[in-house]
């Protein structure tokens, strides 16, 4: 089975990078979350329900709606403020990008950690522009609004192809499928990393670091 | 066709599609409110959330709906529409997007009705979750209020989508295929909206005299009316849950199976169709007040007007035409008078000892009755202005309010600012055109320019002088500004 792979770029302001990666990663999310799934007997199983909030950005002129799961806001709040800082002390010409990886488990027998197969990853490349005065910002902010939309229909483009999505785990499967520790909502279980470009043009890799830790780790 | 979906998947099948559609309206009228939805998860299903979603259901667009699909279901050449269009004060309207869901004849036999279609149905309301954010009339929907408000209309059938002008774009949220058909959506928008979306709608008509060739009359009448996006019930400012789907809506499927067989779907009863609330008629500051007072009596009161600022501006007249409420006409009837705009007091307090009235010094004594005051009462005519904006479109005008030579009404002798009575009797319009183009002020004309410049030249050097007797003082000066 292949990795899905799609990419998206955007040239924001400093201070826009938050919102839109935000934005577009919760309506990633939004398609690949469910509700939690409750088992019955007889293999059956009744899933809840998604709700969903609308949210305002405040540098840019977009809105998007997003699952209504604090928990899941949280996490990728934490992610995104991690790349934003990264992108502005890391010194460099601000490009970097940001990964959201679908991914499924896979058991090993010991003494192997279970293998995470990815079968869907965004890649979302972000280049950071420096705008010299009012008027250029306000203009950015209606650009990037723009931009955004499109990036939208482009996402929901690729949702509706339908093409592979793992198959509905029984319940023994189910957290080889579903991140099932949040409270409200059940999105496929997912990472998020990130990458930034510096001068010289070598990246920095986070994710491996990650790799190598999560792998001795066991 | 039907051979090879047996009964049970067909009925299921009907009941996706028909809930399918009645959460399509809801998801873009609401889209359209002008507000930021919210809606909770759930870890625990509930009967009521079809495909697993928390989308509230505003009775009386389900109303509309179900009215239009008049029992049908989207079919082949048969598509069910929603219109939203845009609606001014001064009456022009305009429509923005039209949403198509259709149904073509490419099946797809294979697929898993209760299961696959289910899912790729509650993905594909996401996905309309996402795109109604995206497209430029939502921007326009969040500002709507005085100037202008949403509208929508559901239809079905053919697709028309000429009102949108041209060049509009088209924007396809999604498809599902199922046994019977492929189920599409998709979004047709007027593209040229920048040009509303930065003009502020401004209350008085451009002095320019700009043509605005984007408001044409409706090609065609329309076969249902229109209605507003924004609704508030009473004591529902605060976007309260409204109310509960049970009564109206079948219980939707809960229960999914891992494997093929076993399937918990409880029979649902359909519930009486949620009573349909009356609309109300115009939207002054009066009028809202006096919906206000309604609503006890009446049930469930939609508002179309948007709580209006204290200027009299005529909000949009939304209602759409004689809907049920002959008790609310009658309620219309009793409340007549309107109150005019700076009006504080209630209206039986204002007598004419008190008279509150704008502009009061300047109206003539003789104005008895509050009745004939224009400010209270104005004129029906469209052409009422301010005062101050009469005077700026007509040529040498007194100044009055308007043209208008009513028994009942008086000229009101308006004073201008700037307007000195005594030396120079003009009008506002007068006093702008004499002072539009001052004359050249001397000093920069060029002839004398040229000859204060060889003067300059020649104190250039005892100018100097002085100053260089004078540097100690400059200096001492420059201390204190350090």
């Amino acid at each position: 089975m292949n990795c899905r792979a799609e990419v998206l770029e955007i040239s924001v302001e400093g201070r826009q990078v938050e919102e839109a990666m935000l934005a577009v990663l919760h309506t990633i999310l939004l398609h690949r979350s469910t509700g939690k799934f409750h088992y019955k007997k007889e293999g059956t199983y009744s899933i809840g329900t998604v709700g969903t909030q609308d949210v305002d950005c405040d540098f840019i002129d977009f809105t998007y709606a997003r699952v209504s799961s604090e928990e899941l806001d949280r996490a990728l709040r934490k992610a995104v403020g991690e790349f934003k800082d990264a992108l502005r002390y890391s010194g460099s010409d601000g490009i970097g990008q940001i990964s959201l990886e679908f991914y499924q488990k896979k058991k090993s027998r010991w003494p192997f950690s279970d293998e995470c197969i990815p079968w869907e990853v965004w890649t979302i490349k972000v280049n950071v522009v420096n705008l010299a005065n009012e008027q250029e910002r306000q203009i950015c902010r209606e650009k990037v609004g723009e931009k955004l939309c499109e990036k939208i229909i482009n996402i929901v483009e690729v949702m509706n192809r339908h093409e592979y999505l793992p198959k509905m785990p029984t319940q023994s499967e189910v957290d080889n499928v579903f991140d099932t520790g949040l409270k409200d909502v059940q999105p496929y279980l997912y990472k998020i990393s990130y990458q930034i470009t510096d001068s010289l043009g070598s990246s920095v890799t986070t994710t491996m670091r990650r790799l190598i830790k999560d792998t001795l780790a066991l | 066709m039907d051979t090879d979906l047996n009964s049970q998947d067909r009925k299921d099948l009907d009941k996706f599609i028909k809930f399918f559609a009645l959460k399509t309206v809801q998801v873009i009228v609401q889209a359209r409110l002008g507000e930021k939805i919210c809606t909770r998860s759930s870890s625990s299903p509930t009967g009521s959330d079809w495909f697993n979603l928390a989308i509230k259901d505003i009775p009386e667009v389900t109303h509309e709906a179900k009215k239009a699909l008049a029992g049908q279901l989207p079919a082949v050449g048969r598509s069910m529409c929603v219109e939203i269009s845009l609606k001014t004060s001064e009456g022009d309207s305009m429509e923005l997007e039209i949403w198509c869901l259709e149904m073509n004849e490419k099946c797809d036999k294979e697929i898993k009705v209760s299961y696959t279609v289910y899912n790729r149905l509650s993905l594909l309301l996401k996905s309309l979750l996402a795109i109604t954010r995206v497209t430029p009339a939502y921007r326009l929907s969040r500002k709507q209020g005085h100037e202008y408000v949403i509208l929508y209309r559901i239809y079905f059938g053919e697709v028309q989508l000429s009102g949108l002008g041209e060049g509009f774009q088209t924007v396809r949220v999604g498809t599902v295929g199922t046994p019977l058909g492929t189920i599409t959506l998709s979004c047709a928008y007027r593209i040229n909206l920048a040009f509303i979306s930065t003009r502020q709608f401004e209350r008085t008509p451009p002095i320019m005299g700009i043509i605005i060739d984007h408001f044409v009359d409706r090609p065609y009448p329309s076969s249902s009316p229109m209605h507003p996006c924004n609704y508030r019930t009473s004591g529902e400012e605060n976007g309260a849950a409204y109310p509960s789907v049970e009564d109206s809506q079948e219980v939707c499927t809960t229960s999914f199976s891992t494997s093929p067989p076993s399937q918990l779907i409880v029979p649902g009863k359909e519930g009486g169709v949620p009573p349909v609330p009356s609309q109300p008629a115009h939207g002054t500051q009066a009028d809202h007040e006096r919906m206000v007072m309604c609503t006890p009596l009446d049930g469930a009161l939609y508002s179309a007007a948007t709580p209006s600022s204290s200027e009299d501006t005529e909000t949009v007249s939304n209602s759409s035409e004689g809907k049920s409420g002959s008790p609310h006409n009658l309620l219309e009837t009793i409340f007549v008078r309107k109150v005019g705009a700076f009006v504080n007091k209630p209206i039986n307090q204002v007598t004419m000892a008190s008279l509150d009235i704008p502009f009061a010094m300047f109206a003539p004594k003789n104005v008895e009755l509050e009745d004939n005051d224009p400010m209270v009462n104005p004129p029906d005519s469209p052409d009422v202005e301010s005062p101050l904006q009469g005077s700026l479109h007509s040529e040498g005008s007194s100044g009055s309010s308007t043209g208008n030579t009513h028994d009942d009404f008086v000229m009101v002798d308006f004073k201008p600012a700037f307007s000195k009575d005594d030396i120079l009797p003009m009008d506002l319009g007068t006093f702008y055109r004499e002072f539009q183009n001052p004359p050249q002020l001397s000093s920069l004309s060029i002839d004398i320019g040229a000859q204060s410049m060889a003067e300059d030249l020649d104190s250039l050097p005892e100018k100097l002088a002085v100053h260089e007797k004078n540097v100690k003082e400059f200096d001492a000066f420059v201390e204190t500004l350090q």
